[in-house]
């Protein structure tokens, strides 16, 4: 069935069985390897993905259902090759992560998080990761990237504000 | 030995430098096994038994045959007529192993037949088409009723359950028994969980019939796994290539899928395309063969009113599964560790391991320390309530006093240093512990249970697997090494290597920092990389908490050699003698203040032989393959110098819930760590993070269950429940550093730092919350339900 979407910014076209999930699309249609599967049943959010401002687990949604929405993978956050954006870089600082395999989910649990709360607490930034499990880290570290990321966020804000930008 | 009465100070060595590694997965730009496509690849489903064991008398494929896609279906009969049986390490050559179940399965979901398609959705629809018919046979779940006589054997021709019962004295136990003011007995078991890293195993090999090479990628951390595919498909070592490049999604010890490669590895060769084995997660869980230790201890332990531990007797009573697989070895790790962080005199251990009708166990991280650590701690716990004695007090009572290192245990190991004591001061100093008492105190005041956990414990780290040849003496290994290369190219710059995948473990970032710390450099200058296993220096992988010792040791080493060989062609450029420079930077100092710069150096190394000092080989490179320190005989009399190093741990945590609903909930956590002179202090910190949260989970909330019939209850994550960020809290850690005397920089182990000690710390405090009911709980995971359970009978009875 052939589906039209947006996906990091861009219009394409995919053409899948009715069968295949938004997960497999994005992997073995559009050759995005970045989002992963860890359980394909809903539970772990390793294959987390932004669809029209949502945090959405891509297992548990077909891509034909994807018509017409906006998709964001961990491939369309960094601004450029090799240039990290202000949350990315924030998970570098605090080590906010190991073997690396949950962060793409993490990192985009993490961004709608902030496009929505630009000031949440502990309690709200582990609230919003809650769905993602991460068996390297223990949290600790994701709980600090999230939380600098907030302060750089607003920071830069502030800034862009005061350049009258 | 080196000199490290002082931790080492360093300018990258343990100074907060990123993790070199996260930039890429930030990006989502690793390269993990599944993100890996070949052309014309081919895909496995796995036909599963559905009964803890029958016979396979038939198999019938046709009709999976004729689907769309199919291009195979393979049984165990022509696998196993093709391939050798998997290593098992044991003297038990009756207990055979191979990737498909043969002749009759011995656990529901063991893989039976193997379906080949050119997806993964086609071959998962043809495996459900492939018939298996058979009678069902016997089974036995219960470890103690497999030990029993008359039990069903999981390997009939093996004649029983048992692969290994071994009894060691070390010191005069009975006398010491006897002698002592009390004794004590205790039964406490260890549930059957696992670390199930969020990434499944997965491998894809292709078989290179011009060059005849078998190439593999696969999602694995695992030693000598290169060899082992090649001794299971009767090939030369050197017709085997893995590549170490590929991103391991996270292991802990469990990803060695040595059964799934010696089988996609068979199907490349028979069908002359890449095949690709990818677990999904009830494979996984079921039948991917990575559970972990499943044990009973029964533990005696004398000691006197003053409270010192005189004598331990354990008992440790595992339940390996089906097979082998890594179960009988880990119980033999603890043995290097087996009377904790305590002077106690004598010690017996009675290791058995015994098949039953359950998944085969992998190494977990730890390598069943963590559970030797729960027994062991709840006996501390048992031996203070008994005596009415405070448990930090019983504990600092009997810990190995720091001025007594090198300080031999009785099975044999020598501990490199510590100062347990001051590590506890520091940890009640820092938290607040009379705070914490205090506030344990209004909780109850407020009706709630509350309680705190203690738990002081040792990570040994760095071994040269000594357990081997310590339970079977024809494995005659005495030597776990690593290695690592330097070069620095025509341009000057440095590479290091890597020979080995890494999960996480920040290999690259250790290998940077070290080398940049020798040749006083910036390490993020430094580019690391990772040959294949063709070209690569021996090394073991990362098992048993060994790389910031054994790959940083190499790498440091060749580094060093590195800095000789510049020093050296420098000094002949001067015309002096090499000993009479000096390297500062790069930079080579002569006696008259003359220097001679790096890339005058690089160019005399790589352009100008003529200029270098005689007998000098051209180019600038070095290679370290290092022995494991202290690692220098086979073990003797029983006893066996296990690990060079060990680090210290202990554990503070204050937990409460309600009496009723009993959802614990850990208020605060504070752990003590000591692991020597950390290289990267964000590594070490998510290292112990990390083995905290897998403690928490095997301490309340994580268990492969089986129900009577032999089938696994928790085969997904809806059911196989593990700690998100609600139940794990917020981590104070306090730093101390007591280097090692053995090891480059003072380093000691930190890979299984936290794991080791919660489980333990967890059950304490929930004990000391359930104090006023004097219950028990004597099982891990304890779960919500057990607790209410405990509490609602004990207000019953009183
Ligand atoms: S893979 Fe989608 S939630 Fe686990
Ligand atoms: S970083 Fe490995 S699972 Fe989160």
């Amino acid at each position: 069935m052939k589906t039209n979407l947006t996906v990091n910014g861009q219009q394409v076209q995919i053409d899948v069985e009715p069968r295949v999930t938004l997960l497999d699309a994005l992997r073995d249609e559009l050759g995005l390897k970045g989002t992963h599967a860890g359980c394909e049943h809903g539970v772990c959010g390793a294959c987390t993905v932004e669809i029209d401002g949502e945090a959405v687990r891509s297992c548990l949604i077909l891509g034909v259902q994807c018509d017409g929405t906006e998709v964001t993978t961990i491939e369309g956050v960094a601004p450029a090759p090799g240039e990290m954006d202000i949350i990315q870089d924030s998970f570098c600082a605090t080590h906010g992560l190991q073997c690396g395999y949950c962060t793409p989910g993490m990192i985009l649990a993490a961004k709608t998080l902030l496009a929505k709360n630009r000031d949440p607490s502990d309690e709200e930034i582990r609230e919003a990761i809650s769905g993602n499990i991460c068996r390297c880290t223990g949290y600790g570290q994701i709980v600090e990237a999230v939380r600098l990321a907030a302060r750089r966020l607003r920071e830069s804000n502030a800034a862009a504000v005061e350049a009258g930008q | 030995m080196n000199e490290h009465a002082k931790p080492f100070s360093g300018r990258y060595v343990s100074s907060d430098r990123r993790v070199r590694e996260d930039t890429r997965f930030v990006a989502g730009a690793g390269h993990f096994v599944q993100d890996i496509e070949r052309p014309g690849m081919l895909h496995v489903a796995l036909v599963a038994s559905q009964h803890p064991a029958a016979t396979i008398e038939d198999i019938d494929a046709s009709e999976a045959l004729a689907m769309e896609g199919v291009v195979a279906v393979v049984d165990g009969n022509e696998l196993s007529n093709a391939v050798n049986p998997l290593m098992n390490g044991l003297d038990t050559p009756e207990v055979r192993r191979f990737p498909l179940a043969v002749g009759q399965n011995r656990y529901a979901g063991e893989w039976v037949a193997a379906v080949v398609a050119t997806s993964r959705a086609l071959a998962e629809d043809a495996a459900e088409k492939v018939k298996v018919k058979g009678e069902k046979l016997g089974y036995v779940m219960d470890p103690e009723k497999a030990m029993e006589a008359d039990s069903t054997p999981v390997h009939p021709s093996h004649g029983s359950n048992v692969l290994l019962d071994r009894t060691f004295d070390w010191g005069p136990v009975e006398d010491d028994f006897a002698r002592s003011d009390e004794t004590l007995k205790l039964r406490v078991t260890w549930g059957r969980n696992s670390t199930v890293p969020i990434e499944t195993f997965g491998v894809i090999c292709e078989w290179n019939a011009w060059e005849n090479v078998l190439e593999v990628w696969a999602s694995i951390q695992m030693p000598k796994y290169a060899d082992q595919i090649a001794r299971a498909l009767g090939l030369r070592g050197n017709d085997v290539r893995v590549y170490y490049d590929v991103d391991v999604g996270g292991s802990y010890g469990v990803k060695r899928g040595i059964k799934h490669t010696v089988l996609a590895a068979y199907l490349a060769r028979k069908l002359g395309r890449p095949v690709r084995l990818i677990e999904d997660r009830l494979e996984n869980m079921r039948s991917g063969d990575a559970h972990g230790p499943e044990r009973i201890f029964d533990i005696g332990v004398a000691f006197d009113r003053d409270g010192t531990i005189n004598a331990m007797k354990m008992r440790a009573l595992d339940n390996a599964g089906a097979y082998a697989g890594r179960a009988p070895f880990q119980l033999g790790k603890p043995i290097g560790a087996i009377v904790g962080p305590y002077r106690i005199n004598s010690v017996q251990y009675r290791a058995q391991s015994v098949t039953t009708n359950k998944a085969v166990q992998e190494a977990v991280r730890g390598f069943g320390q963590s559970p030797t650590n729960y027994a062991l701690e709840t006996m501390m716990d048992r031996v203070a309530e008994h005596l009415g004695m405070d448990r930090i007090a019983l504990r600092r009572k009997n810990f190995i006093r720091s001025d007594e290192f090198p300080w031999e245990i009785p099975s044999g190991s020598k501990y490199d240093s510590g100062d347990y004591h001051a590590v506890v001061d520091k940890v009640l100093a820092q938290s607040g512990y009379e705070d914490i008492v205090a506030e344990r105190d209004r909780l109850r005041a407020d009706g709630l249970c509350a309680g705190i956990g203690i738990a002081a414990c040792l990570e040994p780290s760095g071994g040269n697997s000594s357990f081997e040849p310590l339970l079977n003496p024809k494995n005659r290994t005495s030597t776990w090494m690593e290695g690592s290369r330097v070069n620095v190219d025509a341009l000057g710059d440095v590479t290091v290597t890597i020979h080995t995948t890494s999960s996480g473990q920040g290999h690259e970032t250790l290998a940077a920092t070290v080398v940049g710390e020798v040749l006083e450099i910036d390490p993020d200058r430094i580019r690391v990389v990772r040959p294949d296993s063709l070209g690569s220096l021996p090394g073991n992988s990362p098992v048993g908490s060994r790389m910031a010792i054994m790959l940083g040791g190499a790498a440091a080493n060749a580094a060093r050699d590195i800095k000789r060989q510049i020093s050296a062609i420098a000094a002949h450029s001067m015309g002096v003698a090499p000993d009479a420079v000096t390297y500062a930077e790069g930079v080579v100092r002569g006696p008259d203040g003359r220097t001679v710069e790096w890339s005058e150096v690089v160019d005399i190394a790589h352009r100008r032989f003529h200029d270098l000092p005689e007998g000098t080989n051209p180019g600038l490179t070095a290679s370290f393959i290092q022995q494991v320190p202290t690692g220098v005989a086979l073990p003797k009399d029983g006893k066996a110098q296990m690990y060079p190093c060990y680090s210290f741990e202990f554990h503070v945590v204050l937990m409460a819930f309600d009496p009723v609903l009993a959802k614990p909930e850990i208020r605060r956590y504070i752990i003590g760590h000591d692991c020597g002179t950390v290289i990267n202090p964000h590594i070490v910190k998510g290292m112990t993070l990390g083995g905290i949260a897998h403690g928490i989970g095997a301490a309340l909330l994580e268990e492969f269950s089986y129900d009577a019939e032999g089938h696994l209850m928790t085969q997904s994550f809806l059911d196989y429940l593990m700690p998100s960020s609600n139940e794990v809290p917020e981590v104070e850690i306090v730093h101390h550093c007591t280097p090692s005397p053995f090891t480059e920089f003072g380093q000691k182990g930190s890979g299984e730092s936290g794991y080791l000690g919660a489980p333990a710390a967890i059950s304490g405090a929930i004990h000391d919350a359930l104090r006023p009911w004097n219950i028990h709980l004597n099982k891990l995971p304890i779960r919500m339900s057990a607790i209410s359970d405990a509490i609602a009978s004990a207000k019953e009875n009183t």
